[in-house]
């Protein structure tokens, strides 16, 4: 054989079906295995995909860290603490069983250079068996699976098969790959974000009119563009705005995930030309999202909106219980109390909280001094009336109380995962030892002296859309104590009276007395008007 | 002198009248429900028929303007002083009386001063206030870019509002002076068959006579 009819050995032939992919990846000798880890399948990848671990390690993915330009910053999971979990330092095996790699069991120091160690499959997989479990900081549950393993998405782990999922892969991440984190963030289905949640993995268009199969059958990346392993969205800074509207070539994929970069930023056409032109007046102030995501929580799944962490601990006769009293609209109830957690209150269909955006958060960071006496922002939202790049824009508003050290007033870090440890509170439920422990590892200093502080936490609203007949109508705004109540800064008839309207009400009111006043008097005059 | 009915409003003059009118109450109406006043009907069907409505009057505004100019009817509005403390007086005083109205009507000059300053105020002052702050805040999308923080917006729609509760106190006046003298039908009736009582000399009266203006005397 020459050695270019070796090399083309497994070349399709003319005779053979047109398959969409270039590449039949169950062909390659090198998949083949036996392959005995998630890294052993990476390696192989490699053997092909030279620069595709370098990529995914410039991504924040894989780093867990974001540098924020216009505040400064550095955030990312390995930094911030939320109103959720807390933090993911001391905490790791658990918290990056979601990560895009293999082994990363120390959030202090960034995964080693080691391009072996990126999760390929987890993105790339289509057999749809592969899956990572709850507490072996990113690996799949592997022959023989642990008693009472887990699936990160809560699921009783079975062994998956690297081989099948090896020769499955396919170009994009479906959405099946990118919900199976993403739609369970927080620890739960829907707990963390509000709008992923796994309703869409196959959502009615009153869900999701994008992702709907009765829509337009959109995967998350049909949006959220990738680069090199990068992709567009953030909710640190987010596009609340499209930067790059008109900077890009047609048929170009918008390196943005905003409405615009598809629908432009004058998309209304009815219900008829004025009320279109009027609509598309709204758009320099009003995000879309606004109008068009006028609750959350859809689908019949309930996201987290209220955490007492405050409240964990507490025990019946020495052992943890749990209360299930949210009952979600598929009768399933869902855990209002655990002693792991504290308390819980949840939403479907939820009303989002709005505020002026221009995208750029600011942390409240592990260091930050904060004022225990007000409720806490984990998050603030930049921007305001005055900037031309801010819009009003939907949040889901997470309520919380979390723990803080009282003397030096800073977020305490807290030790919640680590069964054996001995620190651990799901495991010891005491505060003392999980916030010393957590501390500890965190290298921060700590008084020993703690509270509960109540927290609120913000979370962009972008995803479930509804069909357009669905978004809010004119008067869930424009109205006495509509939606938009609390939003200063911008012009909204109908929801409210003026001072022009107060100066005309009594200007109107006077010209009717006058009126009344006189005609009252020629009827009682003696000779009366009725002359002639 | 003579008491005749002169055609006095042409059917122009009518048309305007009474389009203006229906038009106006229109707007109040539309333009109190995006107000917030009442509840009455969707508000984007509000938005729709203010705008359209509005500017639908501006049309019959822009050939109103136009027909007074060639037609010398402007001349109708110009305010004067003659006569006009007698009127005050009347309106304030003598009507409790039972006097009769001071003024009579000419052909020239159909309003009497109070009248006529009312109107030319209307038309100088209230008018163009409501259709350039509308016009101004139905283009909004062109300049608004400008006015970040809606301030601007602010000033435009309040003066608007403003605008037109005092054309709205105008129309409550406007329409209780018809119950004054001789009656509301007796005043409203030249406005629609445009046929109104004027002083004449015997020359004016052959002149109309002969312009086809006048009503035959009834037998």
């Amino acid at each position: 054989m020459s050695v270019s009819a070796e090399l083309a050995a497994k070349a399709a032939h003319m005779s053979d079906p047109v398959v969409e992919s270039t590449a039949d990846h169950s062909k390659f000798d090198v998949l083949k295995g036996p392959f005995k880890s998630g890294p052993e399948v990476t390696a192989a990848c490699l053997s092909c995909h030279t620069e595709a671990s370098n990529q995914v390690m410039h991504s924040v993915h894989w780093k867990w860290e974001y540098q924020n330009e216009s505040t400064g910053q550095t955030l990312g999971k390995a930094h911030e603490l939320n109103a959720f979990c807390g933090n993911v330092a001391s905490n790791e095996v658990r918290c990056t069983s979601c990560h895009t790699g293999y082994d990363w069991e120390d959030v202090r120091a960034p995964m080693p250079d080691d391009p072996t160690k990126v999760d390929c499959l987890v993105c790339h997989d289509t057999s749809g068996q592969y899956a990572k479990q709850d507490n072996l900081a990113g690996n799949p549950p592997l022959e023989p699976v642990a008693e009472k393993a887990k699936t990160i998405t809560g699921k009783a782990a079975w062994a998956v098969d690297l081989i099948k999922a090896a020769q499955s892969v396919g170009p994009e991440p479906s959405r099946e790959n990118c919900g199976n984190c993403h739609f369970y963030g927080g620890g739960g289905d829907n707990v963390k974000h509000g709008d992923l949640s796994s309703a869409l993995f196959d959502p009615t268009p009153h869900v999701d009119v994008h992702m709907s199969k009765d829509g337009a059958n959109m995967q998350c990346a049909d949006c959220h563009v990738s680069d090199k392993h990068v992709f567009a969205g953030s909710r640190y800074e987010t596009d609340v705005v499209d930067p790059h509207a008109g900077d890009m070539k047609p048929g170009q994929p918008r390196e943005v995930a905003s409405c615009t970069s598809c629908h432009t930023d004058a998309p209304h056409k009815g219900p008829n030309p004025i009320l279109g032109m009027k609509l598309n007046d709204h758009t320099d102030r009003v995000a879309c999202q606004t109008c068009h995501i006028p609750e959350f929580a859809k689908g019949g799944v309930a996201t987290k909106t209220v955490w007492d962490w405050s409240t964990a601990g507490k025990l019946k006769d020495g052992k943890p219980y749990s209360e299930e009293e949210f009952v979600q609209s598929d009768g399933k109830h869902l855990h209002t109390y655990l002693s792991t957690k504290g308390d819980f209150e949840w939403g479907e269909n939820v009303t989002p909280y709005y505020a002026w955006s221009n995208g750029v958060m600011t942390y409240t960071l592990p260091e930050t001094e904060i004022d225990p006496t007000q409720t806490l922002e984990i998050n603030s939202i930049g921007g305001g009336a005055e900037d031309a790049n801010s819009r009003i824009f939907p949040f889901k508003r997470m309520i919380g109380k979390q723990a803080y050290d009282v003397e030096r007033k800073v977020l305490a870090y807290n030790n919640v995962y680590g069964p054996g440890n001995g620190t651990a509170l799901w495991s010891y439920f005491d505060w003392e030892k999980s916030l010393k422990a957590g501390m500890d590892y965190a290298g921060v200093e700590y008084s020993g002296k703690f509270d509960f502080v109540s927290t609120y936490m913000y979370w962009p609203i972008t995803h479930m859309v509804g069909p357009e007949e669905e978004a809010l109508k004119c008067d869930s705004c424009h109205a006495k104590d509509g939606r938009l109540a609390n939003i200063a800064g911008v012009y909204m008839p109908g929801s409210g009276i003026g001072i022009g309207g107060k100066l005309g009400l009594v200007i109107f009111l006077l010209a009717a007395l006058g009126v009344a006043g006189h005609g009252v008097l020629r009827l009682f005059s003696k000779k009366g008007a009725h002359h002639g | 002198m003579a008491e005749r009915y002169v055609k006095v409003y042409t059917r122009f003059n009518r048309v305007w009248h009474w389009s203006q009118m229906v038009s106006i109450m229109l707007l109040f109406f539309t333009g109190a429900r995006l107000l917030g006043l009442h509840q009455i009907g969707p508000f984007g069907l509000a938005v729709t028929v203010h705008t359209v409505v509005a500017l639908a009057l501006l049309l019959l505004w822009a050939f109103a303007t136009f027909w007074l100019f060639t037609t010398e009817g402007w001349k109708q509005f110009i305010p004067r002083i003659t006569g006009f403390a007698k009127v005050a007086r009347f309106y304030a005083y003598g009507v409790f009386k039972g006097e009769e109205h001071p003024y009579h009507k000419t052909f020239e000059r159909r309003h009497n001063p109070l009248q006529a300053f009312a109107y030319f105020a209307l038309k100088m002052a209230l008018f163009p206030a409501i259709w350039i702050s509308g016009l101004l805040y139905l283009t909004y999308g062109v300049w608004g870019a400008n006015d970040l923080g809606s301030a601007m917006l602010t000033l435009i729609a309040n003066i608007h509002v403003l605008a037109a509760f005092a054309i709205a106190s105008f129309v409550v006046v406007h329409i209780y002076l018809l119950t004054i003298g001789h009656g509301f039908r007796e005043h409203v009736r030249p406005m629609i068959t445009g046929y109104d009582k004027i002083d004449l000399c015997p020359e004016g009266e052959a002149y109309f006579a002969k312009q086809g203006k006048l009503k035959p005397l009834e037998d």
